[in-house]
């Protein structure tokens, strides 16, 4: 049986006694496509950092890839991008493609090369990263996230401040790299966005309210109480154009 | 009395050593604590500096060893501004700022309990790089080669970190330990660098050479050696007009770090209005 590549187990977090995440357990298992959903404050960049050991977990259990994240120690096997570069000064002294190698002992050009190439960005390789406009940046930190062909990717909002265009670029390759067997765990707030790429769906406030697979989803009468009309129908509406093969609008 | 003539005195040919073994330390240091915008920290880790310096006074620590002296306690309150910044109760510039006010409160507090500013402290707060010690200029030493071999050592996880702090955690660097390690070393450097620019102005040897570096839009390691070359050039430079205009050293360096940053700055403008 293959490992899991995220377990959770009865999380719980809070900022400065203000609960964020209560009680979340959830399980990924390899190849899945997990959207997290919820609205702002309802916890799911909590529940990645805690993911990620950028918050230590308060209560509750959190597995990578089989092993505890205390001791994890597998972290070439994640790639992370982020809503945005905090802090990021202007005069950064690095360029694209050295952004790309960040963290990479055994550099690879032809690898870089083509990630570049692949990412749109080729042209930007010998730029600074300070002087890149955030849709150059982001696509700059997809291909970083990328390019060490990692087994699990992470995406926390990462395209709130793309046009349209790039947006549906940047989802479709996510989706092609999930194809490949990476897993992906994507958190944004756009229901569309994940009715239409992912496959599970996880929607949170501070606590669980929904997961599983779209096809439960769209059947559970009950969540129309919670989302609204609308929302669920958004959600459902693009699961079934994407799996009838319409295009997306 | 010639320029060559005053080299041969041992006192400036240490005074040359020290500043610019210190001049290096800084500016490498503070290619990173810029980039992180924590450039304030010399400032706070200086008048903390103040305020060691106050206790070893006090406590009676001979001239030679006061630098020495006043290193632990300022190493461990950059652990503690490192401490407070990590909380999400006060922000960095805040948390800067309260070790500093601690620092020079118990510094004045210190010196009026010794019998008042006397010659010495003043010394401290405006430099004096002609009194420095061999004790200094081997402490310089070690502290040099320590920043060299930590930056060669960890050089992927600084560079991970200086980026985005977040993002290397998930990258798996010991972003603890890699702060821990950056926070000492600074502390060292503004003990060190109060001796060639005084405690006034610490903070500026630590943050003009970099600022400078940062604006010729080079690579990282070329950054860190254009900011070393920049820091050397003041301090050597300044040294020199100090002598021979009968200047003071601390801030006629200072002066010369900022006529670098005006220059690369007018040379970009007049580059950029060229194309």
């Amino acid at each position: 049986m293959s490992e899991t590549i995220i377990s959770i187990e009865n999380l719980s977090f809070c900022y400065q006694g203000t609960e964020a995440i209560s009680d979340i357990s959830f399980v990924v298992n390899p190849g899945d496509y997990l959207g997290i959903a919820g609205s702002n404050g309802s916890g799911k960049s909590t529940l990645i950092k805690n993911i990620l050991g950028i918050l230590e977990p308060q209560k509750g259990n959190i597995r990578l890839f089989g092993q505890p994240l205390t001791s994890f120690n597998q972290w070439h096997r994640i790639g992370y991008l982020p809503q945005r570069i905090n802090a990021l000064n202007y005069h950064f002294p690095c360029t694209a493609a050295e952004i790309v190698q960040l963290g990479i002992k055994k550099r690879n050009p032809a690898a870089l090369k083509t990630i570049l190439a692949q990412m749109g960005i080729a042209h930007l390789a010998g730029k600074l990263i300070g002087e890149l406009s955030y849709g150059e940046q982001q696509r700059v930190m997809l291909a970083r996230a990328l390019i060490r062909k990692p087994d699990l990717l992470i995406f926390d909002e990462p395209t709130t401040a793309l046009d349209p265009e790039t947006r549906d670029v940047f989802y479709t390759l996510t989706e092609e790299v999930n194809r490949t067997g990476t897993t992906v765990v994507l958190v944004t707030h756009d229901t569309g966005i994940i009715g239409k790429y992912a496959r599970n769906l996880l929607y949170m406030d501070k606590k669980i309210i929904f997961f599983g697979t779209f096809e439960d989803f769209c059947a559970s009468a009950d969540m129309t109480g919670f989302f609204g009309p609308n929302s669920q129908h958004v959600i459902c509406h693009q699961h079934d154009k994407k799996r009838n093969g319409l295009t997306w609008n | 009395m010639e320029l060559s003539s005053i080299l041969n005195y041992e006192f400036v040919q240490r005074a040359f050593l020290g500043g610019i073994l210190i001049a290096a330390i800084a500016s490498i240091l503070g290619v990173f604590l810029v980039l992180r915008r924590f450039s304030l920290i010399g400032d706070g880790l200086s008048h903390v500096t103040f305020g060691s310096v106050a206790v070893v006074m006090l406590l009676g620590v001979s001239p030679t060893y006061i630098t020495l002296a006043a290193l632990p306690l300022v190493m461990l309150s950059s652990l503690a501004i490192l401490k407070l910044t990590q909380s999400k109760r006060i922000q960095g510039d805040a948390a800067i700022g309260i070790v500093s006010s601690i620092g020079i409160a118990a510094g004045i507090i210190l010196a009026s309990l010794s019998g008042g500013y006397n010659l010495d402290l003043f010394s401290y707060l405006f430099g004096n790089i002609l009194t420095v010690t061999h004790t200094e200029i081997l402490l310089s030493l070690i502290v040099f080669f320590t920043v060299v071999a930590t930056i060669v050592l960890f050089y992927d996880d600084l560079l991970a970190l200086t980026f985005d702090e977040e993002l290397a955690l998930t990258m798996g660097v010991k972003t603890k330990r890699i702060n821990m390690i950056l926070f000492l070393l600074t502390a060292v450097a503004a003990v060190l660098a109060m001796k060639v620019a005084g405690i006034m102005l610490v903070s500026a040897m630590l943050i003009i050479p970099p600022l400078t570096a940062l604006q010729l839009s080079l690579g990282f390691r070329m950054t860190m050696i254009a900011s070393v070359l920049f820091s050397i050039l003041s301090v050597t430079f300044g040294l020199i007009l100090a002598f021979v205009l009968n200047l003071p050293a601390g801030g006629t360096i200072v002066l010369l770090n900022i006529f670098f940053l005006l220059l690369v700055f007018g040379v970009k403008r007049i580059m950029s209005s060229t194309r």
